[in-house]
């Protein structure tokens, strides 16, 4: 890259966030003069102070780490349900006519118009929230790995039968290699449903957890600490995201709309 | 001794003068021929109500290279899968080697108009997709006998058609198949790659003295490379001609060649 290529780079980078820093600029001074009222929609600086103020305490990543662990569990939960009926649905027909139709009947109930439910039976323990992103997670990994497993070339499965490969290296060599970008799209499209059904199941009933300390700010009106909370949502989501990126571009390094521009041939 | 001969011909390879030495390593191959006859009994084969194949009698010699042309649903394909054990004859029965196909079959080996490679493994793991002992090696072996000794380590996207067939024809060669079944491989290349895969495909026939069944729509194609040329119509057996010319053959057909063509486009 040459000088006059870099210049140009910096151009679109830095006009590409003149939108957002002007914005910002203008929330601070419309909050700093009161042209806007502060306990509804707090200054960004009194937001950044909100968040140092949290970080040194500890509270903030005591919430963080609690919220993480119990979107982890039920990711995990879910997701091995999911992939392991998605696995079985998809190599065995009598497992597919069992099964299929009930969880294609079971994906149709919005998972979150159980929590009522939920509350009754866990109340507001640890694992009501753990079954909520458990049974969220739980079909998009079914779906996708089913129908990834359904649509890997046959004639692959076939030539790794004629060359005498045993039963279990078809499935680990050809059909889930095979069936890895559309599980990884399932993947993809779970972390996101797990953000939102544990957004939602923390506001509703918790004692910690990120839901809860913005619900708990909400009663103080402390406007700033909600939309802490909201931001930590969103780098969350915004990091697993990008975990998975990493992970497809690992897995699928053998895939030409995958490869990394420039890497190609 | 296989491994021998691969070692000897990517030397060969190497120095370019590749159709000198062939013929030298046909000569030196001919004593330890592998290949097994073929032999259908009365074979017919039916899916439901529709019947495929009827009442088929063939043999196959040790070693023979035969095409078979005809039009697509004139059985062609499924000639092939019960040959390789993927299918059973409904009627009748099918031998290889003296022996009766009741399942695969692991001297039989197929090349499909698909090369299916595996598309997440590299070149020489999809060679060595068996991962016998020292699997690399001889899958290694293999790539330099089909010319493409450095691409072992490439992804199998960014392989030409041809380049793909010649990985695919790799792979069957590293487990010394007894037979080798073509269906249309050489198809969807281009008019030069194919050409190209002709001679190639001579030579290792040649030197490994497998017997090869080649499922083609291309008359030419038949008489360049096969001992005998059939033609499958309707599910029977409409032409069976032996093809007398001298290898290696010219990519352009001699008159004889132009002659055996026309006489074979006038029965498929």
């Amino acid at each position: 890259m040459n000088g006059a290529a870099i210049l140009a780079r910096l151009r679109s980078i830095a006009l590409s966030w003149a939108l957002p820093v002007f914005i910002l600029l203008a929330w601070e001074v419309a909050a700093k003069t009161g042209l806007i009222t502060a306990r509804l929609l707090p200054a960004p600086s009194s937001i950044a102070a909100a968040f140092w103020r949290h970080l040194l305490d500890g509270s903030l990543l005591e919430h963080t780490l609690i919220s993480t662990s119990r979107a982890l569990k039920g990711l995990l939960i879910g997701g091995a349900i999911g992939f392991a009926f998605g696995v079985i649905n998809g190599i065995w027909r009598p497992a597919e006519t069992i099964f299929d139709s009930t969880l294609q009947m079971l994906r149709n109930v919005p998972h979150l118009a159980i929590i009522p439910l939920v509350i009754l039976w866990f109340g507001i323990a640890e694992s009501a929230k753990v079954f909520l992103v458990a049974i969220g997670v739980l079909f998009p990994i079914y779906l996708n790995t089913y129908h990834g497993i359904r649509t890997v070339d046959r004639g692959l499965i076939e030539m790794a039968r004629v060359y005498g490969l045993s039963p279990l290296d078809v499935f680990l060599r050809v059909i889930l290699p095979g069936a890895l970008p559309s599980i990884l799209v399932g993947l993809r499209y779970a972390l996101g449903i797990m953000w939102l059904t544990l957004i939602v199941a923390e506001t509703i009933s918790a004692s910690s957890g990120i839901g809860y300390m913005t619900m708990n700010a909400r009663e103080f009106l402390q406007t700033d600490v909600v939309l802490l909370g909201i931001i930590v949502y969103a780098l969350l989501g915004k990091l697993a995201d990008f975990v998975t990126r990493l992970l497809e571009r690992w897995a699928l390094s053998w895939h030409p709309s995958y490869r990394p521009a420039g890497a190609a041939a | 001794m296989s491994s021998t001969v691969l070692a000897f011909d990517r030397v060969t390879n190497l120095r370019g003068d590749r159709t000198a030495e062939a013929g030298v390593l046909a000569g030196e191959r001919s004593a330890a021929r592998v290949g097994e006859a073929i032999r259908f009994e009365g074979v017919r084969k039916s899916f439901g109500d529709r019947e495929v194949l009827r009442t088929l009698d063939l043999d196959i010699p040790a070693g023979q290279l035969v095409a078979i042309v005809g039009r697509s649903g004139g059985g062609k394909t499924t000639l092939l899968r019960l040959v390789s054990g993927l299918a059973l004859p409904s009627h009748g029965r099918v031998l290889v080697g003296g022996r009766e196909v009741n399942g695969l079959q692991p001297s039989v080996r197929l090349l499909f108009q698909d090369s299916r490679l595996l598309p997440w493994q590299r070149v020489i793991r999809n060679v060595g997709i068996q991962r016998r002992p020292n699997w690399r090696e001889t899958a290694e072996e293999a790539l330099a006998h089909v010319g493409l000794a450095d691409r072992a380590r490439d992804w199998p996207a960014v392989l030409s058609g041809g380049q793909k067939q010649r990985v695919a024809l790799a792979r069957a060669l590293v487990s010394h198949p007894r037979v080798l079944l073509l269906d249309e491989p050489f198809a969807a290349l281009d008019a030069l790659t194919r050409t190209e895969m002709h001679e190639l495909f001579s030579r290792i026939w040649q030197e490994h003295g497998f017997t090869t069944i080649l499922i083609t729509h291309d008359v030419a194609e038949a008489v360049a490379l096969a001992d005998r040329v059939l033609v499958l119509r309707d599910g029977q057996i409409a032409l069976d001609i032996p093809i007398d010319l001298p290898r290696p053959r010219q990519s352009v057909g001699s008159a004889e060649a132009a002659r055996l063509q026309a006489h074979i486009l006038g029965k498929v």
